[in-house]
Protein backbone atom coordinates (compact mmCIF):
# COMPACT_ATOMS: atom_id res chain seq x y z
CA UNK A 1 0.00 0.00 0.00
CA UNK A 2 0.91 3.52 -0.78
CA UNK A 3 1.48 5.99 2.49
CA UNK A 4 -1.66 7.37 3.64
CA UNK A 5 -2.25 10.84 2.01
CA UNK A 6 -1.40 13.33 4.71
CA UNK A 7 -3.98 16.48 5.29
CA UNK A 8 -4.26 19.09 3.10
CA UNK A 9 -2.00 17.86 0.66
CA UNK A 10 -2.80 17.39 -2.75
CA UNK A 11 -5.47 14.57 -4.27
CA UNK A 12 -3.55 13.06 -6.99
CA UNK A 13 -0.39 12.04 -4.39
CA UNK A 14 0.55 8.85 -4.61
CA UNK A 15 -2.54 7.74 -6.21
CA UNK A 16 -1.06 6.84 -9.50
CA UNK A 17 1.91 5.75 -10.69
CA UNK A 18 3.62 5.19 -14.31
CA UNK A 19 3.26 1.47 -15.54
CA UNK A 20 5.35 1.35 -18.45
CA UNK A 21 8.11 3.27 -20.77
CA UNK A 22 9.24 3.30 -24.29
CA UNK A 23 11.31 4.76 -27.27
CA UNK A 24 11.93 4.42 -30.03
CA UNK A 25 16.00 4.63 -31.79
CA UNK A 26 17.04 8.37 -31.39
CA UNK A 27 18.64 9.30 -34.35
CA UNK A 28 19.34 12.34 -36.78
CA UNK A 29 16.91 10.87 -39.20
CA UNK A 30 14.50 8.00 -38.54
CA UNK A 31 12.57 7.20 -41.98
CA UNK A 32 9.15 6.18 -40.27
CA UNK A 33 6.46 9.38 -40.04
CA UNK A 34 5.88 10.87 -36.47
CA UNK A 35 2.44 9.18 -36.49
CA UNK A 36 3.86 6.03 -37.05
CA UNK A 37 6.46 6.74 -34.28
CA UNK A 38 4.06 7.98 -32.16
CA UNK A 39 1.99 4.79 -32.51
CA UNK A 40 4.83 2.10 -32.13
CA UNK A 41 6.35 3.37 -28.91
CA UNK A 42 2.70 4.25 -27.65
CA UNK A 43 1.99 0.07 -27.92
CA UNK A 44 5.57 -0.52 -26.70
CA UNK A 45 4.50 1.17 -23.59
CA UNK A 46 1.81 -0.73 -22.76
CA UNK A 47 3.56 -3.40 -23.68
CA UNK A 48 6.32 -3.05 -21.07
CA UNK A 49 3.45 -2.39 -18.39
CA UNK A 50 1.68 -5.55 -20.02
CA UNK A 51 -1.42 -3.60 -20.62
CA UNK A 52 -3.25 -4.14 -23.75
CA UNK A 53 -3.46 -1.02 -26.23
CA UNK A 54 -7.23 -1.59 -26.31
CA UNK A 55 -7.87 -0.71 -22.87
CA UNK A 56 -6.30 2.99 -23.26
CA UNK A 57 -8.78 5.37 -22.36
CA UNK A 58 -6.85 8.44 -21.96
CA UNK A 59 -4.54 10.41 -24.06
CA UNK A 60 -2.28 13.23 -23.72
CA UNK A 61 0.33 15.41 -25.08
CA UNK A 62 1.83 18.50 -26.25
CA UNK A 63 0.28 21.17 -28.67
CA UNK A 64 2.71 20.97 -30.91
CA UNK A 65 2.44 17.31 -31.42
CA UNK A 66 1.51 16.64 -34.39
CA UNK A 67 -0.28 13.21 -34.45
CA UNK A 68 -3.77 13.91 -32.96
CA UNK A 69 -5.49 11.49 -30.65
CA UNK A 70 -7.81 10.54 -33.05
CA UNK A 71 -4.73 9.44 -34.89
CA UNK A 72 -3.52 7.13 -32.09
CA UNK A 73 -6.82 5.86 -30.63
CA UNK A 74 -7.79 4.38 -34.32
CA UNK A 75 -4.70 3.45 -35.06
CA UNK A 76 -3.49 1.72 -31.82
CA UNK A 77 -6.92 0.02 -31.31
CA UNK A 78 -8.60 2.33 -28.48
CA UNK A 79 -11.68 1.47 -27.45
CA UNK A 80 -13.72 4.54 -25.90
CA UNK A 81 -11.29 7.52 -24.80
CA UNK A 82 -13.09 9.70 -22.19
CA UNK A 83 -10.06 12.04 -21.75
CA UNK A 84 -8.04 13.86 -23.79
CA UNK A 85 -5.69 16.91 -23.61
CA UNK A 86 -3.02 19.10 -24.81
CA UNK A 87 -0.50 21.40 -22.76
CA UNK A 88 1.44 24.10 -25.12
CA UNK A 89 4.57 25.85 -24.89
CA UNK A 90 6.72 23.41 -26.35
CA UNK A 91 8.98 21.99 -23.73
CA UNK A 92 7.27 23.46 -20.51
CA UNK A 93 4.77 20.95 -21.20
CA UNK A 94 6.52 17.22 -20.91
CA UNK A 95 6.03 16.79 -17.25
CA UNK A 96 2.74 18.28 -17.86
CA UNK A 97 0.97 16.06 -19.76
CA UNK A 98 2.15 13.01 -17.81
CA UNK A 99 0.79 15.40 -14.53
CA UNK A 100 -2.72 15.58 -16.91
CA UNK A 101 -2.72 12.08 -17.15
CA UNK A 102 -2.45 11.43 -13.84
CA UNK A 103 -5.19 13.22 -12.55
CA UNK A 104 -7.39 12.06 -15.21
CA UNK A 105 -6.61 8.28 -13.89
CA UNK A 106 -6.87 9.58 -9.70
CA UNK A 107 -9.90 11.39 -10.12
CA UNK A 108 -11.32 8.66 -11.95
CA UNK A 109 -12.32 10.15 -15.48
CA UNK A 110 -9.95 7.35 -17.16
CA UNK A 111 -8.36 4.72 -16.19
CA UNK A 112 -5.53 3.94 -17.75
CA UNK A 113 -3.58 7.45 -19.52
CA UNK A 114 -1.27 7.65 -22.20
CA UNK A 115 1.34 10.50 -22.48
CA UNK A 116 3.85 10.78 -25.64
CA UNK A 117 5.89 12.83 -27.60
CA UNK A 118 7.05 11.96 -31.14
CA UNK A 119 8.77 14.32 -32.68
CA UNK A 120 11.56 14.32 -36.28
CA UNK A 121 13.48 17.58 -34.84
CA UNK A 122 16.35 15.56 -36.03
CA UNK A 123 15.45 15.57 -39.86
CA UNK A 124 12.77 18.42 -39.83
CA UNK A 125 13.13 22.12 -40.16
CA UNK A 126 13.98 24.08 -37.09
CA UNK A 127 10.66 25.85 -35.73
CA UNK A 128 12.58 29.17 -36.03
CA UNK A 129 12.97 29.36 -39.58
CA UNK A 130 9.32 29.67 -39.90
CA UNK A 131 9.24 33.62 -40.40
CA UNK A 132 5.04 33.57 -40.62
CA UNK A 133 5.15 32.21 -36.89
CA UNK A 134 7.71 34.07 -35.70
CA UNK A 135 6.18 37.36 -36.02
CA UNK A 136 2.88 36.78 -33.90
CA UNK A 137 3.29 38.70 -30.50
CA UNK A 138 6.02 38.68 -28.56
CA UNK A 139 8.02 37.66 -31.72
CA UNK A 140 7.41 41.37 -33.22
CA UNK A 141 9.17 43.29 -30.40
CA UNK A 142 12.16 40.96 -30.74
CA UNK A 143 12.52 38.94 -34.25
CA UNK A 144 13.29 42.10 -36.18
CA UNK A 145 15.92 42.88 -34.40
CA UNK A 146 17.81 39.46 -35.48
CA UNK A 147 16.81 38.01 -32.01
CA UNK A 148 15.80 34.78 -34.02
CA UNK A 149 16.44 31.86 -32.19
CA UNK A 150 14.93 29.94 -28.58
CA UNK A 151 19.43 30.24 -28.02
CA UNK A 152 19.26 34.02 -29.14
CA UNK A 153 16.40 34.45 -25.93
CA UNK A 154 17.83 32.40 -23.33
CA UNK A 155 21.44 33.75 -24.50
CA UNK A 156 20.18 36.95 -23.24
CA UNK A 157 18.85 35.66 -19.80
CA UNK A 158 22.08 34.37 -19.18
CA UNK A 159 24.71 37.16 -19.60
CA UNK A 160 22.36 38.64 -17.35
CA UNK A 161 22.50 36.13 -15.00
CA UNK A 162 26.27 35.74 -14.81
CA UNK A 163 26.04 39.56 -14.58
CA UNK A 164 24.52 39.63 -11.56
CA UNK A 165 25.50 36.43 -10.21
CA UNK A 166 29.45 35.94 -11.21
CA UNK A 167 28.86 32.87 -12.65
CA UNK A 168 31.22 32.00 -16.35
CA UNK A 169 31.40 29.81 -19.05
CA UNK A 170 33.07 27.51 -16.73
CA UNK A 171 29.85 26.64 -14.80
CA UNK A 172 27.73 26.16 -17.66
CA UNK A 173 30.77 23.97 -18.84
CA UNK A 174 30.49 21.94 -15.54
CA UNK A 175 26.78 20.99 -16.79
CA UNK A 176 28.08 20.02 -20.51
CA UNK A 177 30.71 17.53 -19.23
CA UNK A 178 28.53 16.27 -16.62
CA UNK A 179 25.49 15.38 -18.95
CA UNK A 180 27.98 14.16 -21.64
CA UNK A 181 29.94 11.63 -18.96
CA UNK A 182 26.08 10.35 -18.29
CA UNK A 183 25.56 9.93 -22.35
CA UNK A 184 29.02 8.01 -22.37
CA UNK A 185 27.86 5.39 -19.83
CA UNK A 186 23.90 4.99 -21.99
CA UNK A 187 24.32 3.22 -25.87
CA UNK A 188 20.60 4.82 -26.54
CA UNK A 189 22.65 8.47 -26.17
CA UNK A 190 23.33 9.86 -29.25
CA UNK A 191 26.55 11.17 -27.92
CA UNK A 192 27.23 7.61 -26.61
CA UNK A 193 30.89 6.85 -27.99
CA UNK A 194 31.39 11.09 -27.98
CA UNK A 195 33.53 12.22 -24.53
CA UNK A 196 33.54 15.61 -24.27
CA UNK A 197 36.65 17.47 -22.37
CA UNK A 198 36.72 20.87 -21.15
CA UNK A 199 39.09 22.01 -23.58
CA UNK A 200 36.42 20.65 -26.30
CA UNK A 201 33.94 22.81 -24.34
CA UNK A 202 35.72 26.00 -24.58
CA UNK A 203 36.90 25.37 -28.46
CA UNK A 204 33.55 24.90 -29.61
CA UNK A 205 32.20 27.53 -31.79
CA UNK A 206 30.05 30.50 -30.75
CA UNK A 207 26.03 29.72 -31.41
CA UNK A 208 25.26 32.88 -29.56
CA UNK A 209 27.51 34.32 -26.97
CA UNK A 210 27.47 33.83 -24.11
CA UNK A 211 26.68 30.38 -25.54
CA UNK A 212 28.44 28.24 -27.82
CA UNK A 213 27.42 24.72 -29.75
CA UNK A 214 27.58 22.53 -26.54
CA UNK A 215 25.34 24.98 -24.79
CA UNK A 216 22.76 23.69 -27.08
CA UNK A 217 20.58 20.53 -26.72
CA UNK A 218 20.59 17.63 -29.72
CA UNK A 219 18.34 17.72 -32.79
CA UNK A 220 16.97 14.34 -32.92
CA UNK A 221 14.12 12.33 -34.39
CA UNK A 222 12.79 10.16 -31.92
CA UNK A 223 9.39 9.33 -29.88
CA UNK A 224 8.76 8.18 -25.96
CA UNK A 225 5.67 7.52 -24.00
CA UNK A 226 4.56 6.62 -20.97
CA UNK A 227 1.83 4.72 -19.30
CA UNK A 228 0.06 5.73 -16.28
CA UNK A 229 -2.52 3.87 -14.04
CA UNK A 230 -3.76 3.79 -10.22
CA UNK A 231 -1.14 2.91 -7.80
CA UNK A 232 -3.05 0.03 -7.39
CA UNK A 233 -3.21 -1.11 -10.25
CA UNK A 234 -0.02 -0.44 -10.92
CA UNK A 235 0.96 -3.16 -8.05
CA UNK A 236 -0.30 -5.76 -10.17
CA UNK A 237 1.50 -5.31 -13.09
CA UNK A 238 4.82 -5.85 -14.58
CA UNK A 239 6.95 -3.41 -13.47
CA UNK A 240 7.77 -1.72 -10.86
CA UNK A 241 6.11 0.83 -9.97
CA UNK A 242 6.91 4.49 -10.08
CA UNK A 243 4.66 6.69 -8.03
CA UNK A 244 3.69 10.10 -9.24
CA UNK A 245 4.27 11.46 -5.88
CA UNK A 246 3.63 15.54 -6.95
CA UNK A 247 3.16 16.81 -9.89
CA UNK A 248 2.92 20.84 -10.55
CA UNK A 249 2.43 23.35 -13.51
CA UNK A 250 3.86 27.18 -13.37
CA UNK A 251 3.21 30.20 -15.10
CA UNK A 252 4.65 32.96 -13.34
CA UNK A 253 3.01 36.73 -13.18
CA UNK A 254 3.38 38.86 -16.79
CA UNK A 255 5.48 36.58 -17.88
CA UNK A 256 6.56 36.33 -21.93
CA UNK A 257 7.45 32.93 -23.05
CA UNK A 258 10.97 32.30 -24.05
CA UNK A 259 11.51 36.46 -23.91
CA UNK A 260 10.74 36.98 -20.08
CA UNK A 261 12.50 40.30 -20.01
CA UNK A 262 9.33 42.56 -19.44
CA UNK A 263 8.57 41.84 -15.45
CA UNK A 264 10.06 43.01 -12.52
CA UNK A 265 12.59 40.00 -12.24
CA UNK A 266 12.92 37.97 -15.08
CA UNK A 267 15.61 35.69 -13.39
CA UNK A 268 12.93 34.85 -12.08
CA UNK A 269 11.35 32.19 -14.28
CA UNK A 270 8.38 29.60 -14.26
CA UNK A 271 10.60 27.35 -12.19
CA UNK A 272 10.01 29.36 -9.31
CA UNK A 273 6.11 29.30 -9.50
CA UNK A 274 5.70 25.42 -10.11
CA UNK A 275 8.30 24.52 -7.28
CA UNK A 276 5.97 26.26 -5.25
CA UNK A 277 3.01 23.86 -5.98
CA UNK A 278 5.23 21.19 -6.22
CA UNK A 279 6.82 20.94 -2.64
CA UNK A 280 4.01 22.45 -1.10
CA UNK A 281 1.85 19.02 -2.33
CA UNK A 282 4.82 16.94 -1.53
CA UNK A 283 5.73 15.02 1.68
CA UNK A 284 9.46 15.42 0.37
CA UNK A 285 11.93 18.62 0.75
CA UNK A 286 14.83 19.66 -2.02
CA UNK A 287 17.72 17.64 0.13
CA UNK A 288 15.33 14.52 0.10
CA UNK A 289 15.71 14.25 -3.58
CA UNK A 290 18.61 11.34 -4.94
CA UNK A 291 18.82 12.22 -8.36
CA UNK A 292 17.25 14.93 -11.00
CA UNK A 293 16.13 15.24 -14.68
CA UNK A 294 16.45 18.36 -15.37
CA UNK A 295 15.34 20.29 -18.75
CA UNK A 296 18.50 20.63 -20.81
CA UNK A 297 17.73 22.49 -23.98
CA UNK A 298 20.40 25.04 -23.00
CA UNK A 299 23.09 24.61 -20.35
CA UNK A 300 22.02 27.51 -18.49
CA UNK A 301 18.44 26.45 -18.00
CA UNK A 302 20.36 23.55 -15.27
CA UNK A 303 21.51 26.84 -13.27
CA UNK A 304 18.36 28.73 -13.48
CA UNK A 305 15.88 25.25 -12.45
CA UNK A 306 18.70 24.53 -9.74
CA UNK A 307 17.60 27.36 -8.15
CA UNK A 308 13.96 27.95 -8.98
CA UNK A 309 13.33 24.09 -7.42
CA UNK A 310 15.66 24.97 -4.30
CA UNK A 311 18.44 22.87 -4.49
CA UNK A 312 20.32 26.30 -4.20
CA UNK A 313 19.70 29.60 -3.16
CA UNK A 314 19.45 32.42 -5.73
CA UNK A 315 22.37 32.81 -7.70
CA UNK A 316 24.27 30.13 -5.55
CA UNK A 317 23.68 27.74 -8.83
CA UNK A 318 27.16 28.03 -10.45
CA UNK A 319 29.13 27.25 -7.32
CA UNK A 320 26.91 24.08 -7.02
CA UNK A 321 27.90 22.97 -10.18
CA UNK A 322 31.23 23.16 -9.07
CA UNK A 323 33.34 19.65 -7.81
CA UNK A 324 31.60 17.06 -10.29
CA UNK A 325 28.26 17.81 -7.80
CA UNK A 326 25.95 17.39 -11.07
CA UNK A 327 27.83 13.86 -11.87
CA UNK A 328 27.09 10.83 -11.22
CA UNK A 329 29.36 8.87 -8.82
CA UNK A 330 31.05 11.81 -7.87
CA UNK A 331 28.11 14.36 -6.74
CA UNK A 332 25.03 14.89 -4.50
CA UNK A 333 22.97 15.60 -6.86
CA UNK A 334 23.59 13.37 -10.30
CA UNK A 335 21.11 15.34 -12.99
CA UNK A 336 20.30 13.95 -16.59
CA UNK A 337 21.69 10.59 -16.04
CA UNK A 338 20.63 9.10 -19.51
CA UNK A 339 22.40 12.34 -21.01
CA UNK A 340 19.68 14.59 -21.17
CA UNK A 341 18.56 16.80 -24.25
CA UNK A 342 22.55 17.88 -24.60
CA UNK A 343 23.62 14.05 -25.35
CA UNK A 344 21.10 12.13 -25.39
CA UNK A 345 18.91 12.92 -27.30
CA UNK A 346 15.72 16.44 -27.79
CA UNK A 347 12.62 15.05 -28.04
CA UNK A 348 10.73 18.37 -25.89
CA UNK A 349 12.11 16.49 -22.62
CA UNK A 350 10.29 13.56 -22.26
CA UNK A 351 13.53 11.00 -22.38
CA UNK A 352 13.89 13.07 -18.61
CA UNK A 353 10.75 11.52 -17.98
CA UNK A 354 11.98 7.87 -18.96
CA UNK A 355 15.12 8.19 -17.75
CA UNK A 356 13.07 9.21 -14.17
CA UNK A 357 11.63 5.89 -13.91
CA UNK A 358 14.50 3.73 -15.15
CA UNK A 359 16.24 5.50 -12.21
CA UNK A 360 13.59 4.15 -9.28
CA UNK A 361 12.80 0.79 -11.12
CA UNK A 362 16.87 0.68 -10.79
CA UNK A 363 17.81 0.34 -14.75
CA UNK A 364 19.26 3.48 -15.58
CA UNK A 365 22.58 3.13 -17.36
CA UNK A 366 23.95 5.52 -14.23
CA UNK A 367 22.24 4.09 -11.54
CA UNK A 368 22.28 6.27 -8.24
CA UNK A 369 22.76 3.30 -6.05
CA UNK A 370 19.03 2.81 -3.95
CA UNK A 371 17.47 5.94 -5.34
CA UNK A 372 14.15 6.51 -3.89
CA UNK A 373 13.25 10.20 -5.40
CA UNK A 374 13.58 11.68 -8.53
CA UNK A 375 12.33 14.85 -9.79
CA UNK A 376 11.86 15.69 -13.41
CA UNK A 377 11.51 19.08 -14.88
CA UNK A 378 10.48 20.45 -17.96
CA UNK A 379 11.23 23.44 -19.82
CA UNK A 380 12.63 26.66 -17.91
CA UNK A 381 12.06 29.74 -19.73
CA UNK A 382 8.21 28.40 -20.74
CA UNK A 383 5.15 27.90 -18.58
CA UNK A 384 6.59 24.78 -16.89
CA UNK A 385 5.81 21.67 -15.12
CA UNK A 386 7.52 18.83 -13.17
CA UNK A 387 6.85 15.41 -11.24
CA UNK A 388 8.41 14.61 -8.51
CA UNK A 389 8.46 10.53 -8.70
CA UNK A 390 9.30 7.93 -6.32
CA UNK A 391 9.62 3.98 -5.89
CA UNK B 1 0.51 52.59 -45.74
CA UNK B 2 -0.06 53.81 -42.36
CA UNK B 3 -0.61 50.81 -40.21
CA UNK B 4 -4.15 51.93 -39.20
CA UNK B 5 -5.08 50.35 -43.07
CA UNK B 6 -3.13 47.09 -41.62
CA UNK B 7 -5.47 46.46 -38.36
CA UNK B 8 -8.38 47.67 -40.28
CA UNK B 9 -9.45 43.38 -40.56
CA UNK B 10 -8.00 43.34 -36.39
CA UNK B 11 -6.00 40.48 -35.57
CA UNK B 12 -2.34 40.22 -36.66
CA UNK B 13 -1.21 41.65 -39.93
CA UNK B 14 1.99 40.45 -41.68
CA UNK B 15 2.89 42.83 -44.35
CA UNK B 16 6.33 40.99 -44.82
CA UNK B 17 10.09 42.33 -44.43
CA UNK B 18 11.73 44.97 -45.93
CA UNK B 19 13.61 45.06 -49.37
CA UNK B 20 16.72 43.79 -47.63
CA UNK B 21 15.00 40.91 -45.72
CA UNK B 22 15.32 42.24 -42.90
CA UNK B 23 11.62 41.00 -40.63
CA UNK B 24 9.49 43.47 -40.15
CA UNK B 25 7.29 43.25 -37.36
CA UNK B 26 3.46 41.67 -38.19
CA UNK B 27 1.62 44.37 -36.59
CA UNK B 28 -1.31 43.16 -34.03
CA UNK B 29 -4.12 45.67 -33.47
CA UNK B 30 -3.33 46.55 -29.86
CA UNK B 31 0.08 47.64 -30.97
CA UNK B 32 -0.73 50.37 -33.61
CA UNK B 33 0.33 53.36 -31.37
CA UNK B 34 3.75 52.43 -31.11
CA UNK B 35 4.20 51.87 -34.63
CA UNK B 36 2.73 55.16 -35.47
CA UNK B 37 5.04 56.98 -32.60
CA UNK B 38 8.29 54.89 -33.94
CA UNK B 39 6.81 55.98 -37.50
CA UNK B 40 6.67 59.76 -35.70
CA UNK B 41 10.12 59.83 -33.93
CA UNK B 42 8.38 59.00 -30.68
CA UNK B 43 9.09 56.38 -28.33
CA UNK B 44 5.83 55.30 -26.75
CA UNK B 45 4.64 52.94 -24.21
CA UNK B 46 1.03 51.79 -23.89
CA UNK B 47 -0.20 52.85 -20.39
CA UNK B 48 -3.52 51.97 -17.77
CA UNK B 49 -5.98 55.10 -18.13
CA UNK B 50 -7.06 54.49 -14.94
CA UNK B 51 -4.21 53.69 -13.10
CA UNK B 52 -1.10 54.98 -15.11
CA UNK B 53 0.22 51.80 -15.12
CA UNK B 54 2.84 51.54 -17.79
CA UNK B 55 2.95 48.39 -19.42
CA UNK B 56 5.02 46.28 -22.43
CA UNK B 57 3.92 44.41 -24.82
CA UNK B 58 0.78 46.18 -25.27
CA UNK B 59 -2.30 44.34 -24.13
CA UNK B 60 -5.83 44.79 -24.00
CA UNK B 61 -6.07 45.12 -19.89
CA UNK B 62 -4.07 46.34 -17.02
CA UNK B 63 -2.98 43.47 -14.95
CA UNK B 64 -3.36 45.84 -11.72
CA UNK B 65 -6.44 47.45 -11.30
CA UNK B 66 -8.63 45.83 -14.32
CA UNK B 67 -9.06 49.00 -16.51
CA UNK B 68 -9.49 48.33 -20.21
CA UNK B 69 -9.32 52.03 -20.78
CA UNK B 70 -5.68 52.36 -22.01
CA UNK B 71 -3.39 55.33 -23.51
CA UNK B 72 -0.10 55.83 -24.81
CA UNK B 73 2.42 58.16 -23.18
CA UNK B 74 5.72 59.24 -25.02
CA UNK B 75 9.08 57.83 -23.39
CA UNK B 76 12.63 59.98 -23.21
CA UNK B 77 14.21 57.54 -25.30
CA UNK B 78 16.40 56.58 -23.02
CA UNK B 79 17.44 53.50 -20.82
CA UNK B 80 20.00 51.71 -20.28
CA UNK B 81 21.44 48.09 -21.22
CA UNK B 82 20.07 45.37 -19.33
CA UNK B 83 21.83 42.99 -21.40
CA UNK B 84 23.15 41.12 -24.91
CA UNK B 85 24.11 38.40 -27.10
CA UNK B 86 26.10 38.28 -29.88
CA UNK B 87 24.40 35.34 -32.52
CA UNK B 88 26.50 33.49 -34.95
CA UNK B 89 25.23 31.92 -37.46
CA UNK B 90 23.13 29.14 -38.39
CA UNK B 91 20.58 32.40 -38.90
CA UNK B 92 18.03 33.80 -41.49
CA UNK B 93 19.07 35.72 -44.51
CA UNK B 94 20.24 38.83 -44.20
CA UNK B 95 20.96 38.53 -40.77
CA UNK B 96 23.39 35.60 -41.14
CA UNK B 97 25.37 38.02 -43.29
CA UNK B 98 25.55 40.47 -40.73
CA UNK B 99 26.91 37.75 -37.73
CA UNK B 100 28.25 38.56 -35.77
CA UNK B 101 26.08 41.43 -34.63
CA UNK B 102 24.64 42.27 -31.14
CA UNK B 103 20.99 42.53 -29.97
CA UNK B 104 20.63 44.15 -26.61
CA UNK B 105 17.60 44.45 -24.12
CA UNK B 106 17.50 48.35 -22.86
CA UNK B 107 15.27 49.18 -19.71
CA UNK B 108 14.19 52.37 -19.92
CA UNK B 109 15.04 55.38 -17.48
CA UNK B 110 11.61 56.33 -16.53
CA UNK B 111 10.81 52.75 -15.91
CA UNK B 112 13.47 50.35 -15.17
CA UNK B 113 10.84 47.15 -15.61
CA UNK B 114 9.59 48.12 -19.35
CA UNK B 115 12.07 46.95 -21.25
CA UNK B 116 12.96 46.89 -25.28
CA UNK B 117 14.46 44.27 -27.43
CA UNK B 118 16.83 45.90 -30.56
CA UNK B 119 20.56 46.67 -31.35
CA UNK B 120 23.15 48.83 -30.66
CA UNK B 121 24.09 50.94 -33.93
CA UNK B 122 26.06 54.40 -34.21
CA UNK B 123 22.63 56.68 -36.06
CA UNK B 124 19.67 55.71 -37.72
CA UNK B 125 21.31 54.70 -40.54
CA UNK B 126 23.58 52.26 -38.94
CA UNK B 127 24.25 48.37 -39.12
CA UNK B 128 23.93 46.28 -36.40
CA UNK B 129 27.05 44.38 -36.73
CA UNK B 130 28.75 47.88 -37.10
CA UNK B 131 29.62 48.40 -33.13
CA UNK B 132 32.58 45.17 -32.01
CA UNK B 133 30.14 43.32 -29.62
CA UNK B 134 32.31 42.92 -26.80
CA UNK B 135 32.61 46.42 -26.67
CA UNK B 136 29.26 46.96 -25.22
CA UNK B 137 28.92 46.67 -21.38
CA UNK B 138 25.43 46.18 -19.10
CA UNK B 139 24.62 49.19 -18.04
CA UNK B 140 26.02 51.41 -20.44
CA UNK B 141 23.74 54.77 -21.06
CA UNK B 142 21.68 54.73 -24.46
CA UNK B 143 19.34 57.05 -26.54
CA UNK B 144 16.26 55.58 -29.15
CA UNK B 145 16.84 56.42 -32.86
CA UNK B 146 14.16 55.19 -35.22
CA UNK B 147 15.90 53.16 -38.53
CA UNK B 148 13.57 53.73 -41.19
CA UNK B 149 13.08 50.52 -43.21
CA UNK B 150 11.10 49.82 -46.91
CA UNK B 151 8.88 47.25 -48.20
CA UNK B 152 9.05 45.88 -51.83
CA UNK B 153 5.39 47.31 -52.24
CA UNK B 154 7.29 50.87 -50.97
CA UNK B 155 5.50 51.31 -47.90
CA UNK B 156 8.03 52.03 -45.01
CA UNK B 157 8.40 51.23 -41.05
CA UNK B 158 10.77 52.71 -38.38
CA UNK B 159 12.10 50.64 -35.79
CA UNK B 160 13.43 51.59 -32.71
CA UNK B 161 17.49 50.97 -32.50
CA UNK B 162 20.02 52.46 -29.79
CA UNK B 163 22.62 54.64 -30.10
CA UNK B 164 25.62 55.18 -27.18
CA UNK B 165 24.50 58.60 -25.00
CA UNK B 166 27.15 60.84 -22.92
CA UNK B 167 24.45 61.36 -20.74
Amino acid sequence: MSPPAAPGSAAIKDATAIAGIAQTEFAKRLDPSEAELACSVIVAACEDAGIDPSEVDALCSYTMEATEEVEIARNIGCGEITFFSQIGYGGGAGCGVVGHAAMAVATGQAEVAVAWRSRKRGSGPRPWTSTSVQLKVPGAWTRPFGMLRPVDEIAMLTRRYMHEYGATRDHLCNVATAVRSHANRNPAALMFEKTMSRDDYMAARWVSEPLCLFDNCLETDGALACVVVSAERARDLRQPPVYIHSFAQGLPPEHQTMVNFFNDDPLIGPAWACARRLWANSDFRPEDVDVAQIYDAFTPLVLLSLEGYGFCKRGEAPGFTENANLEWGKGQLPVNTSGGGLSEAYVHGFNLINEGVRQLRGTSTAQVEGAETCLVTAGEGVPTSALLLRR
Amino acid sequence: MTNAAAFSGGGVSDLGPSREGFLLPAFDEEAGEFWDGANEGELRVQACASCGRLRHPPRPMCPICHSTDRTWKAMSGRGTIWSYVVPHPPLLTPYSELAPYNVIVVELEEEPNIRFVGNLVTGPEGSIDEIDPHSIEIGEPVQVVFKRFERADGSEEHLPFWIRSKA
